[in-house]
């Protein structure tokens, strides 16, 4: 009840501060969505979500499965953490640009080079957010898997895998508001599609109900992923919890 | 079977650098079909040695000769059940050879049949330690350790739930080392007693109780009970 709400008085905002501003500077909400229907029927609109969506998926993929078992090395073992920590505080501070431009100068202007950067970029924060998972392991409970003899698979699945499963949910989270903000720089940069791109267009024309268009259509299709993906996926991962009273 | 326990010592260093003796030198060994019992006040190292013989502790002088092919059940103090999973889930987990007939069995003697899809946080301490107690039984263990099993439950669950353990332990030959700091624990279900003296433990006294559990009765334990305080007075 309360989201439909909140996403009206966004609306109304949105809709009141145009008037305000000017159409040239805020369009308002029909303009907008005349873009947005005009850039549907001519096929554009997908093809240029296809492939921001296609990176975006394919960086996250890779940068959660690297990220967090090079995270659960690190928490379990003390010589990977003591050697990884250097190269890892390095890379979260690595500006976003220096790693998408160098990647672009080193790879040529490629997709291989576009999405390894986006990767990059969101690599170190799921492996510190796995790293704290793996840490906070309950021993006690590795303890009864030892002395029951369970087989490493079995003790990792049951007992080890829903400890992290908060963890990897919160990293997934924080990961795919990094990887959206990012993909979206590297296609400015150096693709010649894909949503980042068409707003590099509408900026060189100025075009704001363009650039409005193709960014909230795209923050749609996020909010579908976290509403139909992410959330179902925490909540199956948690139902043990007692609930909240 | 046989368990074989030869500990030399055991010391660990201190936050502040100083080195402590939890355990003295102390030798025993156990039999398929008998129940030890470690008896000793609470602090003086009987979680240490439990630790040593189960094998998550290797970090001492001396030897313990476990078969190597012995399953182990084991009961913890805290249940350590996980918390994700349901009753059913947590005893197959440890038990995936335990047949649909031998579950149901168990689940029937510890009362636990209301509660198989229940998740761990939903049941009070007392059913908490029969699902762990059908989890050591489930995988039919050759050596089965309880560790205070009946600690902080009123006393007539503790009752109940001895008598349960007491049935289990009958059911097959196992040999099971019960570490529990009530005397009266120990003279029901125990056929070696080994009582433990404060750290750095040591074994102070060993009491071997030749009648069978079943056939204990009041007078009996009474008679034990006054011997064992004897004992316990004459070695102080």
């Amino acid at each position: 009840m309360l989201r439909p709400l909140s996403f009206a008085l966004f609306l109304a905002i949105w809709w009141i501060a145009a008037l305000f501003a000017g159409g040239a500077k805020l369009p308002s909400p029909p303009v907008v969505l005349d873009v947005v229907i005009a850039e549907a029927a001519s096929g554009a609109l997908f093809l240029h979500l296809g492939a921001t969506l296609a990176r975006v998926a394919l960086a996250f993929v890779l940068a959660m499965s690297v990220g967090s078992a090079i995270g659960y090395l690190m928490g379990r073992v003390k010589l990977a953490d003591r050697l990884g920590d250097p190269w890892l505080i390095l890379l979260l501070n690595l500006p976003a640009l220096v790693v998408i431009v160098l990647a672009y100068i080193w790879a040529g202007l490629t997709e291989a080079a576009a999405i390894a950067a986006i990767a990059i970029n969101k690599l170190p924060t799921a492996v510190v957010t796995l790293r704290e998972g793996t840490r906070a392991l309950d021993r006690s409970l590795d303890e009864m898997a030892s002395v029951f003899a369970m087989p490493r698979w079995r003790a990792f699945r049951h007992v080890v895998l829903p400890q992290l499963a908060p963890y990897i949910a919160a990293s997934a989270r924080s990961g795919l508001s990094l990887v959206w903000k990012i993909v979206l720089v590297a296609e400015l940069l150096g693709r010649p599609n894909g949503v980042g791109f068409e707003i590099g267009v509408a900026f060189q024309l100025f075009d704001t109900p363009r650039l409005l268009a193709y960014s909230l259509t795209f923050a749609v299709v996020v909010l579908a992923i976290e509403t139909a993906l992410v959330q179902p996926f925490e909540a199956r991962a948690t139902r043990w919890r007692p609930r909240a009273a | 079977m046989r368990l074989e326990i030869e500990i030399t010592g055991k010391t660990f260093k201190s936050a502040a650098g100083g080195t402590h003796e939890v355990l003295a030198p102390m030798k025993f060994a156990l039999q398929s079909g008998e129940v030890g019992v470690l008896i000793g006040p609470s602090g003086c190292g009987k979680s240490t040695m439990l630790r040593i013989i189960l094998g998550l502790d290797r970090d001492f002088d001396g030897h313990v000769a476990r078969p190597p092919e012995a399953r182990i059940g084991m009961v913890f103090q805290e249940p350590r059940l996980l918390p994700w999973r349901s009753v059913e889930q947590n005893v197959r987990l440890a038990a995936p050879d335990a047949s649909d007939a031998k579950l149901s069995e168990l689940f029937r003697i510890l009362e636990l049949d209301a509660h198989r899809s229940h998740f761990p946080g939903e049941l009070s301490l007392g059913l908490a330690r029969r699902v762990a107690l059908a989890r050591a039984f489930a995988v039919e263990p050759d050596l089965l350790v309880l560790d205070e099993p009946l600690a902080s439950l009123d006393d007539a669950l503790a009752g109940r739930l001895r008598d349960e353990i007491a049935t289990l332990v009958a059911s097959r030959p196992m040999m099971t080392l019960l570490v529990t700091h009530s005397i009266d624990d120990a003279i029901r279900l125990g056929d070696r007693l080994f009582v433990l003296s404060p750290r750095p433990a040591r074994i102070v006294q060993e009491l071997t109780i030749a009648i069978p559990r079943t056939e204990r009765g009041e007078a009996e334990l009474a008679r034990i009970k006054a011997e064992l305080a004897a004992l316990q007075l004459e070695s102080k």
